[in-house]
Formats: structure tokens, C-alpha cells, sequence
């Protein structure tokens, strides 16, 4: 079964139509990337998938059970981990602590009034920064970290509950190209062997090309096009719109 | 039928006024972003300066315009002082302190009103045109109610005018809506603030002096007045000039009929119609989401305290142990009190602090707690420990229920709603005479026969509040102390990672009040009585001061605020008859000069170089 089936979904704001009724699905173990030019919708579709949005049509279904318009908690306590365009970490919190704290919630801990938190999780908390490369930098205040740093610190807090879907939206921007391949490396590993289903959108298309099994275009909330590297490579209509607006390849 | 309308007319009448004061206080909000407390004090001194300027006046009409006029004027004059010397400078500051400095202000105007024009209130001598009345469908009505009515809609028609047709007005609207653009634009925007503030304390003033003829000035109008008008302006829309005419209209008529309708009970009338615009509307009728311009600092780590502090906590414990052994009866007093306000600064800071809610209505809970304890010793004549038991139940079930409408909230509708809470508990215990004996309090709350030596009971207090303390501290601590930070720091990732958000502020507001009940219960038995004072503005605002002082940053800083207020407070009583004066001026140096808080600045110097 897939792990995502999105169908017909549809968000307007005011007389923005942002995404206007796509369908995609997502297979355990597969990375599926969406691309597309800024504002194509790919965050708006994001935000839909989580809960964070309600959509104004369409469908999600997730493993089967259909999850349209369910809160981001109970989106999450179904198994979806996501990172944010723009990073959401806890300032007041060590890098470890925000990995705790993602931790302690999956573990049903949060109604625990008594006991110090700071042991809860730590060593679990440890391992899933060392797997994202942040264990040397476990007890820094995530409020002072690099950009690149907080978006593996982003990832460290989306694994935390070994979820079945990943959304990540731009997980590699303001990192090194080196430090791009070495990240969406590990995601394709996680994909591979643990059949975790990932959903990205990327700006830089050498990553996109690298990694993903298969790609969507997205612009002006309309899917334009979908299939392996070499076939988006040779779309017609994704040059147009990537010619359009300028962008082939690098971040921004 | 005649007698609604009257009722109406009344209501249409207060109404005015209260737009009057509203409209400067939301129009200096949309511009400089300061909810500004010290409005009301613009509005008293209008009062007093439109008397001292019509009682030497001819009382024609004519005279009494102009005098009306003049007390705008020098209003506006005491803006423009009160902006160029304070306002200025706490524009970029956190709101919260913004409030605590015009709170401040507010403490500096009511000693120096009383040491110009006294303690008594101060009516004005009605001429007979001031006295007459017309005839509506065979009803008396008051000549100069009649034109007040016509008062208010001319005050919008004109400052409509003034904002849509002249280049100021348009500059004003502007800066309403985007002040980063206005100040890309070129424009001098420290005299469009000055000026901005001058008009809006020159509409406080003109209210103030209008209200002489059917009242008097005197020195509680100033919260009296602001109390009135914060719910106008949050009702209407922060911001919002035709919000905050809807919303006076709806507020005055709301209390000329529900003064008929629940004699006594106004006040709670007009709470649940905030209550209900507010969970309707979190932005007020007319009022939209604020754009955030004002960039917060982002909250620091918090991390265990070094081990110096620590030791220097356990001193100060042993030492407070032994007090008693030495110190005589006045100082043991100070220490009780000092016990008693480290537990209701904590309970404040647990919320406000790590929880993100600012609340200005904290006394509330502490006087819940206060009444409960009296009376349970009172009317149902339980024992002491079964009083204390109770304040913090029953205060801990009224935050609640009442939590359930704060914690949609945030930022200045969030302390709005908690201050206007407050101020209906307050109301409650002041009308009920039956029950908590009005402004007379209850009296003779004594300790049980074991607890009699001020000594023992001391050590009781101590016992009670620094352990309700700790363990504030260490629920901090814990996962739910955890995650409470987390939806302050991030909403968004808070509940990506499956935190519901109502539910932990929730939990939190409820354990905040209390711990503020526990400290009120306390303060009953160690005062022997319970006043409507113990739930007053000033002592929510006590409890405010006690944590900024210290600082909302720090674990410690509660604490550390706490004593230093209370001592702060009482030798100010001591040394001098101007304390309000002394603790105003005090109040608004200390915000100027540090504005993290005396553990904050601590912490800041300790830190300088060691975070990396
Ligand atoms: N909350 C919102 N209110 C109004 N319009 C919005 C909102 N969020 C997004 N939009 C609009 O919807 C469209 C899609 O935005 P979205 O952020 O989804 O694009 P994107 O593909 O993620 O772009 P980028 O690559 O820049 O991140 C844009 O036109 C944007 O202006
Ligand atoms: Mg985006």
C-alpha cells in the first residue's frame, strides 16, 4: 500500500489559487521530490499534508486512513514527521533538548509533572544527532546555531519517532554543496532500509537529480510534469517555466 | 417603554465619554504600538485642571467651552512632556515593560494630584443651564447629557476628517498599518509620535473635564477610567478608531441596562461580552492581526544554576530558618510577607515566563485564594489547614474554567482579558457586602491555637511557600515544565511534534492560580483579615513588578524580585509620605535602565563570553 495518497487537493488564499487539485502518491522507501519556481505552491502543499492548513478540496490519506484536516499533533502521532522552510526549533532549549522533547512527546511523557526531563531520552536523543551530525554540538542553545546546523537539528527532531512519512521543505538550504549530498544521502538511506517514505522539495538540482526516485514539478499550484531525472530533465514545459523564471540549478 | 429609552439615552451618553477617552488610547496604540496605563492619569489630571480652570471662570456656556477647551490643552502639553521624556525611549522595549513604565507614571500623577489639590473629591458648582433638563415623552432628561450624546459622534466625524483629509492624517493611517514603511519613507517619525500622543492626551483631558459636571475629579478616577477603556479598545480592535466607537457604544449601553438588569453586576456583564468578542474574534470587532515589528530578543537557555548560586540559595534559606531567633515582631512581619510574595511573584513568573503568558490580573487568584481561606474560617468554621487546603482548590478550579478563554489568547488581549477578570473578582468582592463584608472586608482570620506564635506561624509560611516554590522549579523541570516552554519558543514545532498547546497552557494557567490561591490563603491567616484591595489592580501589578525586577528570564528571578520589592516597598512606606511617587519614579528608572531584570542583568554578565 502507499504510504501517501493525495488527491484533488486544492487551497485558495483570497484570489491566489496556491495549489489547485493535485494528485501524487508517495511508496514506502521511495523519495519522491517536488520542485518547482518560488511560490509554485510546494510549501502550501506541505502545510496541507500536516494539518497545518485545511484544504479547501481534496483528499489525504495516510497508510489507508483518510487524514484530511486532522490537527498537526494528531498528523504527527500517525506517524509524519516534517522540517520547516523556515526553521521552527526551541530557543530556550540545547540542541539535545529539542530532540528530548520530540522524544518524550512520542513517548506519551508530556503529562509527567515530576521528574527532571533533562536525563529522559538522552541517550536516544544522542544517537539520532549523531546520525544527522550534530552530536559534537549536543549541549550548544539551539537559538545561537548555524542555519545549516538547525536545519539537521530540524531533521534530528522529525526522526524522533521513527515516522513512516518525512516532509521536508528545503532541508538543505544554507548548507555547503558537500553537506547537501552527505544529508539527503542519509535520507535516501533511511529510505532504503527502513521503507521511511520521503516527500522534499529542493531548489538545488544536482541534490534533486542525485536522490530522488522520482521527481513533480509544480507552478502556480498546477502539477506540470512527473517522472525520473531524465525525463524532467528533457520536459519541455519544466524548461519553460525554469528558463521562465531563471533557475536551473544551485540554491538561491 | 419611555423608560428604555431613557436608559438608551443614558447609555448612548456614557457612551461618548468613553469614547472619548478610548479613541486617544487606541489611536497612540496604532501608532507607537505602547499600550499606554498612564492614559488614565492624562484623563484625571484633565478632570483636576478643567476644575482649578472653570471654577475661576464666568459659568456661561461660552466659558465653560473653552475652559473645557483649555484643559485639552495643557493636557496635550503634559503628553508631549510625558512622550519626549518617556515614551521615546521604551519604544522598542518588550510590551510588558511598556506597561510597567506607564504604570509607573500612574503612581507619579496620583501623589502629585494629591499633594496639588488634595484628597477630597472635587465637584463643580452647577449653574442652573448645567442643571436642566428637556422633556422626552413626558421624561426629564439632562440638558447635558443630551449633549454629550452629540459629542461622541462629532469627536469621530472630526478626527475621520482629520485622518483622511489632511497629509498628517494620511502619515498617521500609514504608520498604523506598516511603521517600518513609513519610516523608509522619509518621515520624522519622533514628531509624528509626539504628535500623535499629544492629540490622543489631549482627548483624555477634554473626557476628564467633561466628566466634572455629572461627577467630580478625584484620584481613583484615573483606573477607574482605563480599566473602561482597555476593554473599548480590546473589544474594539487595538488600533481601531470606528472599533473603538462600536465597541462604546456597546460597552455604555451595555452597563446603563444591565445596571437595571442585574443591579451590582455590571462589571461581569460587560466581562462576558469581552470574553465572547474575544474567543469570537481574537483581534477585537475591528481589529486585525498585528504585524510583528518589533523584534523580540530570542529567549535565552535556560540551564541549571551554577553551583555558587546554588550555595548562595542554601545560605539564604538557613539564615531565613533562623531569622525568628533573633529578629523582633516588625521584622518577623516583613519576612512572613516576604515568604508570601516569593510563592505569588513564582506563580506569576511559571505562566509568564516559561508559559509565555502575560498576565495582568494576577491578583485575582490570590484573592480567590484570600476569601476562601476567610471564609471558610468564617462562615463554615473549619480549621486553618482545611482554609489552606481550600484557597488553592478553589482558586486552582476557577483558573480553569476562566483559562479556557485566556489561553486562545496572547500578548496585550491576553493581559487585557486577565485584567479584566481581575477587576470583575475585585468587583464581586466589593458588592457582595452579605458575603466578604464590601469594602470592610473580612476580619479576625486567626491561625489555629498551635500556629498562634507569630514565630510558628512564620515557619509555617516559609514551609508552605518556599516548598510550593520549589516545586514550581521542579515541574519546570519535568517534561510538562518542557514542553510548556516549547509552545512558547515555537507554536509551529510544538505541535509537529504532537504537543496540544491549549491543553498544556491550560494545565499551566490552572497550577499558576493556584499557587497564587495558596499564597493568598496564606496572607489571610497571617493578616487576620482579607480586603477587595488584596485583588486591586496595584496588586497585580505588585506581582508584575516582583517578576520584571527580577527577571522573567531566570529561574531565580522571581525570587530575587520578590524580596527585593517587598523590602523595596516597605522602607519606601517608612521613609517617606510620597512612596507612590518614590516606587513610580523607581519603576520607570529601573525599566530604563534594565530592562532584563536585576537576574537577568546578572545572568547577562555572567554569561558575557561563556555562551558560544
Ligand atoms: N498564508 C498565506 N496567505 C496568503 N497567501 C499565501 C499564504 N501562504 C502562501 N501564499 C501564497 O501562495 C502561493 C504559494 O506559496 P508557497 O509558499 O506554497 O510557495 P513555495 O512553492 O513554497 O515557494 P518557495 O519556493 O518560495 O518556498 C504564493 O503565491 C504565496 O504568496
Ligand atoms: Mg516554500
Amino acid at each position: 500500500m502507499n504510504a501517501l495518497v493525495v488527491s484533488g487537493l486544492q487551497k485558495r488564499f483570497g484570489g491566489v489559487m496556491a495549489v489547485a487539485g493535485i494528485s501524487f502518491a508517495v511508496a514506502p522507501g521511495e523519495m519522491l521530490a517536488l520542485i518547482g519556481p518560488n511560490g509554485a505552491g510546494k510549501s502550501t502543499c506541505f502545510n496541507m499534508l500536516n494539518g497545518q492548513l485545511r484544504p479547501d478540496g481534496g483528499r489525504v490519506m495516510l497508510a489507508g486512513r483518510d487524514i484530511t484536516g486532522l490537527a498537526p499533533r494528531r498528523v504527527f502521532r500517525l506517524g509524519v514527521g516534517r522540517t520547516f522552510q523556515i526553521t521552527a526549533t526551541f530557543a530556550s532549549m540545547t540542541v539535545r533538548e529539542n530532540v528530548q522533547m520530540a522524544l518524550l512527546s512520542h513517548a506519551g511523557e508530556i503529562r509527567r509533572f515530576w521528574r527532571p526531563a533533562a536525563a529522559m531520552h538522552a541517550a536516544e536523543a544522542q544517537a539520532l544527532l549523531a546520525r544527522v551530525g550534530m552530536d559534537g554540538q549536543a549541549h550548544r542553545a539551539a537559538g545561537v546555531l548555524a542555519y545549516g546546523d538547525l536545519k539537521r537539528l530540524e531533521l534530528a527532531v522529525a526522526l524522533a519517532h521513527a515516522p513512516r512519512l518525512l516532509l521536508m521543505d528545503e532541508p538543505t538550504a544554507g548548507m555547503a554543496p558537500a553537506e547537501r549530498v552527505a544529508l539527503m544521502r542519509l535520507a535516501r538511506d533511511l529510505a532504503t532500509t527502513g521503507g521511511l517514505a520521503v516527500l522534499f522539495t529542493e531548489h538545488d538540482m544536482d541534490v534533486v537529480f542525485d536522490v530522488a526516485d522520482r521527481i513533480l514539478v509544480l507552478a502556480r499550484g498546477e502539477l506540470i510534469a512527473e517522472g525520473d531525472a531524465a525525463a524532467i530533465r528533457a520536459d519541455t514545459r519544466v524548461r519553460q517555466v525554469y528558463l521562465g523564471s531563471g533557475v536551473t540549478t544551485g540554491g538561491h | 417603554m419611555n423608560f428604555l429609552l431613557l436608559q438608551a439615552l443614558t447609555g448612548l451618553a456614557a457612551a461618548s465619554s468613553l469614547f472619548l477617552v478610548s479613541a486617544g488610547l487606541t489611536v497612540i496604540f496604532g501608532v507607537t504600538r505602547v499600550v499606554n496605563f498612564a492614559h488614565g492619569s492624562l484623563y484625571l489630571l484633565g478632570a483636576y485642571i478643567g476644575w482649578s480652570i472653570l471654577t475661576r471662570l464666568p459659568t456661561d456656556p461660552g466659558w465653560f467651552v473653552l475652559g473645557i477647551l483649555l484643559a485639552g490643552a495643557a493636557t496635550a502639553l503634559l503628553g508631549l512632556v510625558l512622550e519626549t521624556t518617556l515614551l521615546r525611549r521604551i519604544y522598542r522595549a518588550p510590551e510588558l515593560l511598556q506597561l510597567l513604565a506607564t504604570f509607573g507614571v500612574v503612581l507619579m500623577v496620583q501623589d502629585i494630584a494629591l499633594k496639588i489639590w488634595g484628597a477630597q473629591d472635587l465637584a463643580l458648582p452647577r449653574p442652573r443651564w448645567l442643571r436642566a433638563s428637556v422633556i422626552l415623552l413626558g421624561e426629564r432628561f439632562p440638558q447635558f447629557d443630551l449633549a454629550l450624546i452629540a459629542i461622541g459622534p462629532l469627536v469621530l466625524l472630526l478626527l475621520w476628517l482629520l485622518f483622511t483629509r489632511t497629509r498628517w492624517g494620511t502619515l498617521v493611517r500609514a504608520a498604523t498599518q506598516d511603521r517600518d514603511m513609513v519610516a523608509a519613507l522619509g518621515v520624522d517619525q519622533r514628531m509624528l509620535f509626539t504628535s500623535v500622543f499629544a492629540l490622543g492626551a489631549a482627548l483624555a483631558g477634554i473626557g476628564g473635564a467633561l466628566a466634572l459636571p455629572d461627577g467630580s475629579a478625584n484620584l481613583q478616577m484615573d483606573l477607574s477610567i482605563i480599566t473602561d477603556a482597555f476593554v473599548v479598545v480590546v473589544v474594539g480592535g487595538l488600533g481601531s478608531l470606528p472599533g473603538a466607537f462600536l465597541a462604546s457604544l456597546l460597552i455604555g449601553l451595555l452597563q446603563a441596562f444591565g445596571i437595571v438588569l442585574i443591579p451590582g453586576a455590571t462589571s461581569i456583564l460587560v466581562f462576558a461580552v469581552m470574553a465572547v468578542v474575544l474567543v469570537l474574534r481574537p483581534h477585537g470587532l475591528l481589529g486585525r492581526a498585528q504585524p510583528v515589528s518589533r523584534a523580540e530578543a530570542p529567549p535565552s537557555v535556560v540551564r541549571a544554576a551554577p553551583a555558587s548560586l546554588r550555595w548562595a540559595g542554601v545560605a539564604a534559606l538557613a539564615l531565613a530558618i533562623a531569622a525568628p531567633l533573633v529578629v523582633g515582631p516588625f521584622a518577623l512581619s516583613v519576612l512572613t510577607e516576604m515568604a508570601v510574595a516569593v510563592l505569588f511573584a513564582a506563580s506569576l513568573h511559571f505562566m509568564m515566563g516559561p508559559g509565555g503568558m502575560p498576565s495582568f490580573g494576577h491578583a485575582a487568584w490570590f484573592g480567590i485564594g484570600a476569601y476562601t481561606a476567610a471564609l471558610a474560617a468564617k462562615s463554615l468554621a473549619l480549621p486553618m489547614p482545611a482554609g489552606m487546603l481550600l484557597a488553592p482548590i478553589v482558586a486552582g478550579t476557577v483558573a480553569l474554567l476562566f483559562g479556557w478563554f485566556v489561553v486562545r489568547l496572547s500578548g496585550v488581549y491576553l493581559a487585557m482579558l486577565t485584567l479584566a477578570f481581575a477587576q470583575i473578582v475585585w468587583a464581586v468582592a466589593f458588592q457582595s457586602t452579605g458575603l466578604t463584608g464590601g469594602d470592610n472586608g473580612v476580619l479576625g482570620v486567626w491561625p489555629a491555637a498551635w500556629a498562634a506564635d507569630p514565630r510558628v506561624f512564620y515557619w509555617l509560611a516559609l514551609a508552605v511557600c518556599l516548598g510550593a516554590t520549589l516545586a514550581l522549579r521542579r515541574v519546570l523541570g519535568s517534561p510538562f515544565g518542557y514542553a510548556l516552554r516549547a509552545t512558547r519558543d515555537s507554536p509551529l514545532r510544538a505541535a509537529a511534534i504532537g504537543l496540544d498547546d491549549g491543553a498544556i497552557r491550560l494545565a499551566a494557567f490552572a497550577v499558576a492560580g493556584a499557587c497564587a490561591g495558596l499564597s493568598g490563603g496564606i496572607a489571610a491567616y497571617s493578616k487576620g483579615s482579607v480586603f477587595p484591595s488584596f485583588i486591586a489592580i496595584g496588586h497585580s501589578v505588585d506581582a508584575l513588578l516582583m517578576v520584571l525586577l527580577g527577571g522573567v528570564g531566570t529561574l531565580a528571578g522571581p525570587v530575587i524580585g520578590a524580596l527585593a520589592y517587598t523590602g523595596l516597598y516597605d522602607a519606601l512606606l517608612l521613609a517617606t509620605d510620597l512612596w507612590r511617587f518614590a516606587l513610580g519614579a523607581i519603576i520607570v528608572v529601573l525599566v530604563l535602565a534594565f530592562p532584563d531584570g536585576i537576574a537577568g542583568t546578572a545572568q547577562r554578565l555572567w554569561l558575557r563570553g561563556r555562551e558560544a
